[in-house]
């Protein structure tokens, strides 16, 4: 869609070894537990969750809805709801998160870790211009800029993500743009403050998909000039292959598979993987109808114990896939799976 | 009136509006509202609204004439002529005279000064109280939450005019005491309706992201939610407004409110009373009509600011 996956020729090797993750990583995730407080009892969203974001890379996150993904960012910035905890460790430069207070968090929000959301217009006050809005974003962390300054920064922004005729529409109220545009400002805001870190969220399921690759786009451009590290969120692999540098697939709170982008395509070390990479439409076969993956997710309640897609999975063996606690499994320097079996899966046929 | 007064706005729109920017990579959706700015919208709206149109100007008449009774009315404040007692209406007193040989509708006039002001002066008071009370409730959420919506609960079942007989027995019964006890009975109410919409705001999405650009609390609440209450909080005024004139008469009627001299609708209504039987008793119906003329445009005119201010209006 946005660029195809690169074609699987299975069984090649490995291509060149992306570069490993820099020993001084902008965020660092350990062990990271989420777990709301239901009236049903706890439910675990995700679960000892681990990875790091190095300077200027794009990390995406893939997983389908439920798989803990949002909860795990929420839980980055600090904003989860109130019945639910975060344990662990999210370290922002070395700084520990999960023991600041909203107060302490607030100066760290939107200057050093910024996040685009899916839905432009729900995340736009309607009652204020965009130009307000951005003005804001500024002058929440620096309030000794007078508003002409501010101003004139608020039109940088917007000139810098691709409004056209930013002077005209720095006085529009949301609804008055289009969704693009709308998503357009919506980095405007989070790069504001040229965070180090830049969470998108989902942030181009809800347009068309001609505005989606101009969305990438302006985040790919701006991350050219800021040196912004991304971590993106989305559930559509083709937006990762386009400008995601590594993937973490995610299931039902857990990695189940860390790699760069082209080995991730190439050689799925993961059946999960290997079903989201076979259930797209592909340009370059024929095919009469998508494969899909048997099955739902199971129920936070009714978890297996032991790897979370056994259930669902053709190579499940339950006496070995069972086992708890298995650890993550590495296929090379850069490349892990939690499937304990994938020596003996292969590199699975797509 | 209405149809002219939108059709100017509406003609006085067409040239400024910008044409969209051509060239544009994204194909701009049609903005649902035009190029108008939000207040233009909303002006527009209410003038559509010809009960509002007609209400907002009573009670601007009536204001006029009121407040500038000190021009307007024929005769002074209190000019009594005692010779000339209580008389039918003519051409030289309007609405005749009272017993005192008073000019009632100069009465009418000054004592609609007092009745204004203490509705207009509740209802703001209230407002303020009752909004900044309701938001923190439904902002800050838990026990403080549970604290104050507690509280207002109490006020359900507090028979407002046995305490407000009593308050004004303790405090004396000056017209700025009497706002401050109808505004300490009347804040509830509005703060019960902004702590209702506070909870449904702020789980939006729109103050979840003020939070991610790292914005405090009270810029939230200032910036983000109250501004998106606007038309919630202007209905509550016009409201209040109507539901103060009509206690500030209540308790005047009943002996605890303004007292004489200083004259009210309502005390003129318990004066006029005293009339049923006599040859006078149409002078009940003056202040009457006075207050239901001016709470019915006051609903108006809170019908229409709330047909003007939501959102899902159309065009």
């Amino acid at each position: 869609m946005i660029t195809d996956p690169p074609p699987a020729t299975s069984g090649a090797p490995a291509a060149t070894p992306a570069p490993s993750a820099d020993p001084a990583p902008v965020l660092s995730v350990r062990d990271l537990t989420v777990t709301y407080r239901t009236d049903s009892g706890p439910v675990v969203a995700v679960e000892r969750l681990s990875f790091d974001v190095a300077p200027g890379e794009t990390l995406g996150i893939v997983g389908e809805s439920g798989s803990g993904k949002s909860a795990a960012t929420m839980a980055i910035m600090g904003l989860l709801p109130r019945n639910a905890r975060a344990e662990g460790s999210v370290r922002l430069h070395g700084r520990e998160l999960l023991d600041l207070s909203d107060r302490e968090l607030r100066p760290i929000r939107g200057r050093q870790i910024a996040v685009v959301f899916q839905d432009a217009l729900a995340a736009l006050n309607p009652m204020m211009t965009i130009g307000a809005q951005v003005a804001e974003a500024v002058g929440v962390h620096d309030a000794s800029q007078d508003r002409r300054a501010l101003r004139e920064r608020t039109v940088d922004l917007l000139d810098l993500v691709g409004i056209a005729s930013p002077r005209e529409r720095v006085d529009r109220y949301p609804h008055e743009l289009s969704g693009g545009m709308r998503q357009r400002v919506m980095i405007a805001m989070a790069i504001a403050n040229e965070p180090a870190l830049l969470i998108a969220d989902e942030p181009t399921t809800a347009l068309d998909v001609t505005v989606q690759a101009q969305v990438l786009d302006v985040i790919e451009r701006v991350q050219d000039r800021t040196h912004t590290s991304v971590l993106l969120i989305t559930h559509d692999l083709g937006v990762v292959a386009g400008i995601a540098d590594r993937v973490m697939v995610m299931y039902c709170g857990r990695k189940l598979e860390e790699s760069p982008v082209d080995p991730l395509f190439h050689q799925p070390a993961h059946p999960y993987t290997t079903g989201l990479l076979g259930s797209l439409p592909r340009i370059d076969r024929r095919a009469e109808r998508l494969v899909q993956i048997p099955g739902r997710p199971p129920l936070p309640s009714e978890r297996p114990t032991g790897c979370p897609f056994q259930p669902r999975c053709a190579h499940a063996v339950p006496e070995i896939c069972g086992a708890p606690d298995t650890p993550l499994l590495a296929v090379d320097a850069t490349h892990t799976t939690a499937c304990v079996r994938h020596h003996e899966i292969g590199s699975v046929k797509r | 009136m209405t149809d002219s007064a939108a059709a100017r706005i509406a003609a006085s729109q067409a040239p400024t509006a910008p044409t969209p920017a051509s060239g544009e990579p994204a194909p701009t959706a049609p903005a649902r509202n035009g190029d108008k700015p939000r207040y233009r919208i909303v002006l527009a709206r209410f003038l559509r609204h010809r009960l509002a149109v007609v209400g907002l100007f009573i009670l601007t008449a009536l204001a006029v004439a009121c407040f500038g009774a000190d021009w307007i009315a024929p005769y002074g404040h209190n000019h009594q002529d005692l010779l000339l007692g209580a008389q039918q209406p003519s051409s030289g007193h309007w609405l005749g005279t009272d017993s005192l040989g008073r000019d009632y509708l100069s009465e009418l006039l000054f004592a609609g000064q007092v009745s204004l002001a203490i509705g207009i002066c509740v209802a703001l008071l209230s407002t303020v109280v009752g909004t900044a009370v309701g938001a923190i409730a439904g902002f800050a959420g838990g026990w403080a939450d549970e604290v104050i919506m507690r509280v207002t609960d109490l006020f359900l079942i507090v028979p407002a005019i046995a305490v407000l007989a009593l308050a004004l027995q303790a405090v004396g019964s000056s017209p700025s005491t009497i706002v401050l006890v109808l505004s300490a009975l009347g804040w509830t109410m509005i703060a019960r309706v902004v702590r209702a919409q506070v909870l449904t705001l702020r789980n939006k999405e729109f103050i979840q992201a003020a939070r991610v650009i790292g914005a405090s609390n009270a810029r939230i609440v200032v910036r983000h939610l109250l501004p998106n209450l606007t038309g919630v909080i202007a209905v509550n005024v016009s409201l209040a407004v109507a539901s103060a004139i009509i206690l500030e008469s209540t308790t005047s009627f009943l002996g605890f409110g303004i007292q004489p001299p200083q004259s009210s609708w309502g005390n003129m209504l318990s004066q006029a009373a005293g009339l049923i039987g006599t040859s006078q008793a149409y002078l009940l119906y003056v202040p009457g009509l006075a207050i239901l003329i001016t709470v019915l445009a006051v609903n108006f005119v809170g019908d229409g600011l709330r047909d003007a201010f939501d959102p899902q209006g159309r065009q």
